[in-house]
Formats: structure tokens, sequence, C-alpha cells
């Protein structure tokens, strides 16, 4: 086990999760005046130094991102953390911001100087409500300690209302503006337009954690685990057919076998019965089979040799009782009930897909079904419906996975 | 002037010009279902998508500008999945029995429209609550356009939004509320953008359904509106000397092809002044 | 009238597109979202674009419900409101100097008239606090552009043409007239109120707004009509009915009115012309006012049955075309009106209306490159549009900003007097009348058409009055003027302050709204005050 974005076990005893004691002995008020003082050219020099890329799943370049709101002229600009984690197998968010609430926020204030912005906003998932009390006592703390209030910074927090859809960057826009969370075209990118149309920068909690982080120690530091590709640490959450489920912190590049076998992480099925397949960053990842996971380990490069990616760091397991085709009619029962309706691709094409799942006639179909899944990779307007095929076609395309003889 | 590449031809245009009108100007066939000149485009029915060098995904034309340096294709594989996917994906859900551009689009794709067909539709029956225009949304492809001209884009009035979502999303007046009971003010500019003919004039709804409606023996002038003095171009449409429909010119400045319910809805005072024909006393 | 005397020309100043280039668009007494609806898109758009919305108006409505502020005053209390704005724009230095320098006179006379409207002083007259009125004319002073929009709220008053004044004197202190974005829009209420204006429908101007009392002009016309013209102005409409009392006038001919349920005390008017020795009444409908005609002669359809143009509130002058055959005999107002001349011995020739326009535009330079053919290429032009290739004009008076502007436009000082009729003990209401969006006037041309509101007229009442009168929604009442009564179901909003009810006269037939209605006329334009009667509210026993 590492701790890094998790405190360690004794300091976590010791000081409760939203307190002076925790801001202090984490490191993070030293993060913070360590950023202001060192100006924001130089920490967006450190953050490109350690490659970090955001957390959420699509592993953007967060220099870039900084650096484009930084230099747009308007005078007024957003910083937006997003914690409206509502992913099938994702629930890394949600532990970090119990656990530790004051690393994301302090990375949000530190992101908020860095580009310019005199408001910052968290956005929660409704269901949340454990999660938004916390933030909310942290948010008390940060008050207290004089880095939020008249003449700084201010920090609003904002409840989704139950769609998975509010996550995507642009619709969580639209939610906080009062409008219904439809996904808006690109560009122009939040990084000009986002947020009430002003440049905006938006990161995910687990990238935030990792900023406060970053500047509470050094590059050098940052960069001692991980890979050369991605330093640094990814919060995982296993679940599915597991023996340990959970949220661990992992270095970068830790072979897949590892986490999914060992004692101190997964710790196999924990039925008894052999793994039958993985899924790979959530509701919208690639199913891998066990000889593929035991090849791999957890780092973009690697993975993309699978077709696989990090993704929120979600990794489902399934034994060899598990049923793909009522895993798959799950998943896009998921995506059907969570399309916004706004695009024709995604609105019908989720619909269509579920029916032929219900209707169990995904093999005979598989042509129609492939193109049905590449229109709506190419023609969706967000991510939701360009991924929403992704795991029905990457478990078509794994015959090992079925008892079928043809790929999709 | 920006220099762009289109199916390999080079062209000019100024900036700000979409990359869909920089297509059209050269005579290449981009469908659009939900687009409409008068209106902010809403990327719904991307059937607009064409190739541009350095996007992953397909892009709608319509919303994008075009750029210096910018590589388009309109006529590659991908394009043409995702259009005939559209065009079975939608004639699976709707009645498109008047949808014209629809139409066009499953004829021009070759699209197979029993490909998707035999699972759950749009089918439901006709909201008729009032005597100005009927709702029939088993034809409604959620362009948004109606959504769009009721509010920020024309009218301001807000009467209806889009609800719901995935397959269920659908255009509301508030929890299904009969029109009369919404904010609606019957300007009928919902009826003038609908693409499919899910909203229709009451008038045209009945002589379509007892087939007296004759698109050959109408006739089309166009006049000032005699209400109010804000001066709006209208076409009146006549069948057998009634007037049968108005509407106002796409280009007209002044109305954009909007109006208000006087003018779109309040002529039939045109034919009932028979009262006095002839001289008097 | 008032931008008559004031510019020369009786015209808005600006083009509908405008408001898509303002920063700032102050409706005084007019609600656009019904009256002028698709105005009110043009208005949104500018508002889309940023440009600040500011509504005076008494009631709450579909205009007010969009705009940033909305100054709910009392009815009749503009002038208070507006002067106090220019007593703090001047009083904080915030007037366009360069401009009132180069381009107007009178601000010393101005500037001292308006010294004593203190907003407090305005604040006790009109109702809105005087730090929003500060405020506001702050926002106003400060837009780099303004417009000002106004309809009948500001000229159905007995003082409409010093409420005008007001308006035109604020665009005149601020440099909003003739820029882009900036300018003076009087929103017309029927569809060629401007047109008949421009065509000397006004007793003392000649097509074009010509000056009748010009001799060279009378000259002009004389040489090209062949009769002489008399140098006197003639009646205006409230001067027609005082000398119908007096019975000078016995003779009256009407076309495409319905003056006995349109105009204000309208019982006092259907006896003037019950008592007239000839009514003729050309029209397409037997209007109560053709009912009671000698004779009545049947008309097309204006805009579907015959050809001819209108001219709307951005001075476009438009086509009319005729789109089907009017019914039996019904002709033409020209065939009529030729018919008629040669009927009293004239040898008038019937003219097709290209031939009268082509005409009237050799006598009126404002006109004289628009044909009928430009006309159809072009979809309207905007006067003045002088020559043959002349562009029209998109906005008048561009001159006031070019180093010799010409004749200076005069700041007119105007002060502010209560309405006419003020509310009394035995008639404690204040009646305001005006549109509802989906009918039109007295209701001839609308209540024949299958919309979900045809249910009648209503009174509109604050909830709080219908309290204290113990009256319900829906429940009828009598209401009551020195001139007459209605009865009318009342329907509660606070759309309305108490104190103040509103009534259409939209459904005429059945509630004659206008026999309540003022007809304290406006001394030079001879408007009468619709907007502003009292009543008294009965409850109906059955």
């Amino acid at each position: 086990m590492i701790y890094r974005l998790f405190p360690n076990p004794e300091l976590e005893l010791a000081t409760a999760p939203a307190s002076r004691e925790r801001l202090v002995e984490r490191g993070f008020e030293r993060a913070y005046e360590n950023a202001q003082e060192i100006g924001s050219d130089t920490v967006i020099q450190h953050i490109q130094a350690i490659r970090l890329g955001g957390r959420g799943g699509a592993a953007f370049p967060t220099a870039r991102k900084w650096l484009s709101v930084k230099n747009e002229a308007e005078s007024i600009k957003y910083v937006v953390m997003n914690a409206d984690e509502s992913e099938p197998g994702t629930f890394k968010d949600r532990e970090l911001l119990l656990r530790d609430p004051l690393g994301p926020l302090t990375g949000l204030l530190i992101a908020a100087s860095a580009v310019g912005a005199q408001q910052a906003y968290v956005y929660v998932r409704g269901e949340y409500r454990d999660v938004e009390i916390r933030i909310q006592e942290a948010i008390t703390v940060l008050a207290e300690a004089g880095w939020i209030g008249p003449g700084k910074v201010s920090i609003d927090v904002r409840r989704g209302a139950g769609a998975y859809i509010a996550g995507e960057e642009t619709a969580l826009f639209n939610s906080i503006e009062g409008y219904r969370p439809e996904p808006r075209v690109k560009p122009p990118y939040p990084t000009a337009q986002g947020l009430f149309h002003k440049p905006t920068l938006i990161q995910n909690v687990e990238t935030l954690a990792n900023i406060a982080l970053l500047f509470a120690h050094d590059v050098d530091w940052f960069r001692a685990v991980g890979t050369d590709a991605t330093p640094g640490t990814k919060l995982v959450a296993l679940s599915g057919h597991v023996a340990n489920p959970g949220v661990y912190e992992v270095p970068f590049g830790i072979e897949l076998g590892a986490l999914i076998g060992d004692g101190q992480y997964g710790g196999g099925t924990g039925t008894g019965r052999p793994l039958k397949a993985v899924l790979m960053g959530g509701a919208a990842g690639t199913f891998i089979t066990p000889q593929e996971a035991f090849e791999a380990r957890l780092d973009y490069p690697d993975l993309a040799k699978f077709g696989a990616g990090v993704g929120s760091g979600a990794i489902m397991l399934f034994d060899s009782t598990a049923d793909l085709g009522r895993i798959l009619t799950g998943l896009a029962r998921f995506f059907a009930d969570e399309s916004c309706g706004q695009c024709v691709p995604c609105r019908i094409g989720t619909k269509r897909i579920l029916e032929l799942l219900e209707t169990q006639r995904l093999w005979d179909r598989r042509a129609d079904l492939k193109d049905l899944a590449t229109a709506m990779t190419d023609a969706s307007i967000c991510g939701l419906g360009q991924t929403a095929a992704n795991a029905l076609v990457s478990a078509m395309n794994r015959p090992s996975l079925w008892n079928e003889p043809a790929a999709l | 002037m920006l220099h762009l590449t289109i199916d390999g031809v080079s062209i000019n245009v100024p900036a700000g010009t979409t990359v869909l009108e920089a297509a059209r100007g050269m005579g290449e066939y981009v469908p659009t279902l939900c687009w409409h000149p008068n209106l902010t485009p809403a990327n719904a029915c991307r059937a607009c998508v064409v190739e541009i060098e350095g996007s992953r995904a397909l892009v709608s034309s319509c919303s994008r500008q075009a750029e210096d340096g910018m590589v388009v294709k309109t006529k590659t594989e991908r394009v043409h999945n995702a259009r005939q996917v559209i065009a079975e994906l939608l004639t699976s859900t709707n009645n498109t029995a008047s949808a014209g551009d629809l139409q066009e689009l499953v004829s021009h794709t070759a699209a197979n429209t029993l490909r998707f067909a035999g699972g759950e539709t749009w089918e439901q029956p006709l909201r008729d609550d009032n005597n100005l225009f009927v709702r029939n949304y088993d034809a409604c492809i959620l362009c948004y356009r109606c959504v769009e001209a009721c509010g920020v884009d024309v009218q301001n009035t807000f009467a209806i939004a889009v609800a719901g979502r995935g397959f269920d999303a659908h255009i509301d007046t508030g929890f299904d509320r009969p029109l009369p009971e919404s904010d609606c003010v019957f300007c009928g500019n919902c009826v003038e953008v609908c693409p499919t003919g899910a909203l229709l004039d009451k008038k045209e709804y009945e002589l379509r359904q007892s087939g007296r409606w004759e698109e050959q023996d109408i006739t089309t002038t166009r006049t000032t509106c005699s209400y109010c003095g804000v001066g709006c171009e209208l076409e009146l449409h006549v069948m057998d000397n009634q007037v049968v429909k108005v509407t106002s010119p796409e280009d007209n400045p002044i109305t954009h092809g909007m109006l208000c319910v006087k003018g779109r809805y309040g002529y039939e005072y045109v034919q009932v002044h028979e009262d006095i024909t002839e001289p008097a006393p | 009238m008032g931008l008559t005397t004031v510019f020369g020309a009786g015209g808005g100043t600006i083009a509908y597109e405008d408001f898509h280039k303002t920063d700032f668009i102050l409706l005084v007494g007019a609600n656009v979202a019904e009256a002028h609806p698709i105005i009110f898109h043009h208005v949104m758009k500018g508002v889309r674009r940023g440009a600040e919305l500011v509504v005076v108006d008494p009631r709450k409505n579909l205009t007010t419900r969009r705009a940033h502020e909305h100054l709910a005053l009392r009815v009749g209390s503009d002038i208070a409101l507006l002067n106090a704005m220019a007593h703090v724009i001047i009083r904080d230095g915030l007037q366009r100097r360069d401009f009132i320098g180069r381009a107007t006179t009178g601000f010393d006379v101005y500037r001292k008239s308006v010294a004593d409207w203190t907003p407090a002083r305005a604040e006790a007259i009109t109702g809105i606090p005087a730090d929003r009125i500060e405020s506001v004319a702050h926002r106003f002073a400060e837009a780099d552009g303004a417009i000002i929009g106004w309809t009948l709220g500001i000229t159905e008053h007995h003082n409409a043409v010093n409420n005008v004044y007001a308006l035109v004197n604020l665009a005149l202190l601020t440099g909003n007239v003739g820029r882009p974005g900036t300018g003076l829009s009087p929103f017309r209420g029927q569809n060629n109120v401007q047109g008949g204006g421009d065509m000397g429908a006004l007793p003392n101007r000649l097509p074009g707004y010509q000056d009748l009392t010009d001799s060279e002009v009378r000259r002009k016309f004389e040489q090209a009509w062949g009769v002489s013209i008399d140098p006197l102005p003639g009646l205006d409409q409230s001067q027609m009915f005082e000398a119908m009392g007096r019975k000078d006038l016995t003779g009256l001919y009407v076309i495409g009115e319905n003056p006995i349920q349109s105009e204000a005390n309208s019982n006092h008017i259907k006896r003037l012309f019950q008592d007239l020795e000839a009514l003729v009444v050309q029209d397409i409908f037997l209007t109560p006012t053709a009912e009671i005609a000698d004779v009545v002669l049947p008309a097309r359809v204006s805009f579907a049955e015959s050809e001819g143009t209108f001219v709307n509130s951005e001075r476009r002058v438009q086509r009319v075309r005729a789109a089907r055959q009017a019914p039996g005999e019904a002709q033409d107002d020209i065939w009529i009106i030729t018919a008629l001349a040669r009927a009293m011995g004239h040898p008038w020739t019937f003219l097709s209306a290209a031939e009268v326009f082509d005409e009237m535009r050799l006598l009126a330079p404002n006109f004289r490159g628009m044909s009928y053919e430009r006309l159809d290429r072009e979809g309207g032009l905007q006067w003045p549009c002088p020559a043959d290739g002349h562009p029209g004009s998109v906005r008048l008076h561009e001159r006031l900003w070019q180093d010799s502007p010409g004749r200076p436009a005069p700041f007119m000082p105007v002060d502010w007097e209560p309405v006419a009729e003020q509310p009394t003990a035995e008639f404690p209401f204040t009646l305001t009348t005006g549109r509802r969006l989906a009918f039109f006037n007295t209701g001839v041309q609308t209540q024949h058409y299958p919309h979900p509101d045809q249910t009648g007229e209503r009174l509109d009442i604050n909830p709080a009055d219908a309290a204290n009168l113990h009256v319900i929604e829906g429940q009828a009442v009598r209401v009551r003027s020195q001139r007459g009564s209605v009865t009318v179901p009342i329907h509660l909003t606070d759309s309305v302050n108490p104190g103040t009810v509103f009534l259409s006269f939209h459904f005429s037939d059945d509630v004659p709204t206008n026999v309540l209605a003022l007809d304290a006329t406006d001394p030079v334009a001879g408007t009468a005050e619709f907007k502003a009667a009292a009543v008294a509210i009965e409850i109906e026993t059955a």
C-alpha cells in the first residue's frame, strides 16, 4: 500500500478530515503558500514537469488546460471541481473527499489563483449527501484559515439532481447555470467559454488532490513513484467478484495481476472460482480477458495495447459464473437511462442496443450493431454517446469471453 | 478570408462562415434536420456531420466555424455510415410521413428503414387541445427548433421545453398540460419551424385529414399584415378563394419568418366579411 | 406630432435592427410583447446581445416580465419620471455636451425647467422610489447607445404631445438620436397609421409632411391637381366631433373605421353620429357604425383583396397585394373614391394603385425614389428615399452628428400635470385601457378566429381591491364612469396595482369599454385620454 492521495492511517486516526490540524499535517498549508509564492507560471511549469493528466477518465494534460485558461483575456473566470461521480463501479472520489477533503479543495484554490479566477464551484453528486457535508466542513476550515472570504476566492457547492450526464463538463456548466444538463458542442472549449460562457478550468477531484500534493512537496518527490510516462499514483476502485472490494491507491505501472490477485489489494475473486473477465475503466470501459489482465500494467501506454485505458480507475471483476449477456444488458440499460436525449445517435442508439440485448439478438445482428456502435462513437455530441458501446464492442471482440467463435 | 480544403478542393471563405455554409456553397450535399437559418444550431440531429482532420469524432458542420487550414471531408465511409444510421434510427422511432428532409436523408443514404425497427416507437395520440394548431408528437424528431423559437431565439415565451431523458426525452408544456393552460401565446412560430409536420395548423390538419388539401391548387401571395404597425410581410396561402394558411418569408428582415398569433391565425375575418357585398341601402 | 415639431418629420428615427445594436432600451407605455410582438423579437435580440431593458408601465405584462427593471409608475405620471431623470442627468453632468452644443437649441431653458424635478418630488407623484429613478437615469445616460420606444401609453393622454416632448428631450440630452443603436421609436398601433400621416392625413400637412401653410408647397400641389387648396388647416378628429356637436359639420364619410366603438365616451359619439344629416361608411363589415349609416359602401380587404402600400413603424413602405377575389360588389377603395368623384361631376378616371403612387411620389420628395417595381424587388424601402438610386434611410437625423447639422433640434420643456380625471370618493378607481395579445381594437377583425382566449372581456383588478369590495374571481360587476357604465366579470391579478383597473376594448359588442373612457383631448394632437378615467365598481345585484 502507498499513502499519498490518502493520508496514512496514523494521521487519519490523529486528525479529523476537515480540521486545521489536518491542513497543516498534510502539508496543504505549505502547498497553498508555496504556490502563491512561486507564481502561476512556475506552478504550471511544475504541473507540466510531472506530466499530470486528468484523473476523471480522459487524462487530458492538466498543464495545457491551466495555461489555456490563464491566457484568456477575460476578467471573469471560473474554476470547478467535478465531484459528480456517478458511473457504476466508480467510487474513488467519494472515498477521497470523505477521507481527506482539504487536499482537493487546496488544489482548487491553487488552480483559482493560477488561472486568475475569483469564483470556484464544487459540483457534487446529489446522492453524496455525506460527501457534501464533509466538503462544507472543509470549506469552513479554509474560511477560518483565511484562504477564502471577502476579497478572496469564494467556493460554492452545487449539488447534482440525479443525472449521470451532469458529470460531463459542459452539461455540468448548464446544470450550475440552471439549465437542463445537456452537453454543449465543442469547440468552444471550456477553457475559452465554459461556465456562464467565461473561461473555465474544470478538474476532477483526484486531479486537484494531486496538485495539492505536488506543491506540498516538489516535482522530484512526486515523480519518485509511478512510471516515466505517468508519474504518481492512481486511485482504483475494485468491485464485482473480488475478495477485497474497495478503493486503493497504487503507483502507476503496477501489474494488473498484482492489483487483482494480491492479498493487500483485490485478493482474487474471493468466490473460489476462476476469473472470467475484467472491465477496465468503468461502464464505458473495455472488457479484457484474464490473460490480458495478467500481462498488463496500470498505465496508459500499456493498456492501450489491449484497446483499454485507465479511465476513472474503476476495475470490475467477473468470475466464471458471470453471465456476460446480462452484464452487458445492465450496462446498456445504464446508458439508455442516463442519455440526456439531446442527439439522435445516443438518444435512440442506446435504446436500440438495450433492446437487442434484452431480446438476445446480439450475434445475429452483429453487423448492424457494429454500424450502430460506429455511428454512436463517431457522431454523438459527447463522451457518453461516443463511449456507450465501448464495453459491448470490446466484449464481442474477445471470443474467449463467450462460447462464440467469431469476433464482431 | 480563410483558406480551407473540402473534399480535396481548396476554397476561400470569409471568417465566420460555418463548415456547412462553406460545403454547401461549393455544391456538396450536406443534409440537415435540426438546423434552421434563423435559429441557434441545436447540434441535435447530427445528420450534418463531416470528418475534419485532427478531430477524433465527426464534427457537426452546422455549428462549426471554418478555420484557416482546415481539411474537411464530407463523403467518407464514416460520414455515410453515421448519416445512414441516423436516418434508420429516426425512421425506427417516428412517423415520417410528412418529414420531407428526413425522407430525403433516407433516400440519399439508401437507409434501410426496417433495420432498427421493431422496438419501442414514439407512437402516441394526437394532442388536439386548441383550434389553432395540433401536436402530433409521433412525428417529432426532437430537433429543438420549436423550443428555440418559443424561447431565447424568437419569442421569449418559454411555454415549452425538453423534459425527460434518453429515449423518453420529449417536448413538454410542463406536466403535459394542454396548451391553453400553459404559457403558450399561440404565435405558431413553433409550427413555422417544425421540420416534420409534428406541429401543424389545425386548418391544414383538418383539410389534410379530409383529403381536401391540394398543394397544387394553392396560390401564395406576398402582402403586408393588416394588424399593428410593425409591418410584417405575410404569405397568404389561398385555396378555392379561401385563405387556408399564413406564413412569412424566412428571409424577411422584419419577421425572419416569425409572426404573432393575430398575423398567423387572425385571418378568418377576410373570408367572413361577406355580410356586406353590395351597396346599401 | 411631437416628432414633427422637433425634427421636421413624424417618423420613428430607427430601424428595427437598431435594437440589435443598442446598449439600453427604454420602453415607456409600450407593451410590445403583446401589442407589437415582432418588434419585441427585435428588442429581445438586443437584450440577448447584452442590452439592458427597462420598461415603464403601470401594469405588469408580458413585456415587463422580460425587463431587467420594471418601473410601475402611477397612470399619467410619465413626465414627472422623465423630468426627474433629466434632472439627475444634468445634476451629475452626464449630458452629452458636444451634441447639445452642436445640434440642439433651448438647453438652458430646459435645464431650468427640470431644476425643480428632484427624484424625491417625482417619487411622490410616480410612486417610484427616488433611488431607483436615480439609478435608471444613470444607466440610461451612461449607455453608449439607447433607444426610447413608446406607444399609446404615452399618446393616449390629454397631454400626449407633452409626453412625447419629454421623451424627445431625454434623447437630445444624451445624444441618443441619429446614431446606430440610438433613437426614438413610436410603435404604430395600426398597420398604416404611419402611412396615413405620411400621406397628409393630418389637418395641417400635405403628403410627405409638407406644410399646408407654406404657399410654395401649396402652389406645387395646386398645379398638379388643378384646384386651389385652402391654406387653413382642417379639423382634427376631436375638432370634428365638436363641430358635429355644434351642427357645423353634418355629413361624414368614414372609411374603414368604427368610431362608435373605438372612440372615447362612445355613447356621446354615437349620439353625434345619429344626428348627422348624412353618414357614409365604407367598410368590409356592417360594423355598429355602418349599421346607423345612410349609405354603406362595401369595400375590399386592404391587405388581401386589393393592391397598395402600407408604411410601418420603421418608415418602410411595403406592398400589399390581392390574394383572393372580393365577394359580391365589394370594390377597391380607389375605385369607390373615383366613382364617387365622377358621381359628383368630376371626370376622375380609375387609376391603379401604382398610378396613384406614382403621382404621389412626384409631389412628395421623401418617396420620390420608390417605384412599385423597386418595392417589389427590394421588399420595401424606408423613407426618405428621394431619388431612383437612393437606398432608402435606415435611420433619421444622422445629420445631427455632422459638422454642419442643419436645422437644430429644439428642446421642448414640458411640465407634468395630473390626469384630467382624478379619482374621487364616488369614482375611486383609475381605469386604464389597452390591448391584449390575441385581439385587436374593437374586435371587428379578431372576433372571427378560434383563439382559445375567445372568452370575452374581463376587468383586471388587484386582489387587495377585490377583497375590499368583497368580489371574487369571475363575478360580474358594473363599472361606471361619469359617462356611462358596462357590466363585466372581474379577474384578480397583481398585474395592476391597487387603485388601478384595466379593460381592453376588444369585445366591444358585449363590453363597450369606451363608453367609460374620457374624451378630454390633447390640444395639439387631438388624442383622447383613453388611458385614465375615474370609475366606480359596483356589485351587480341579481
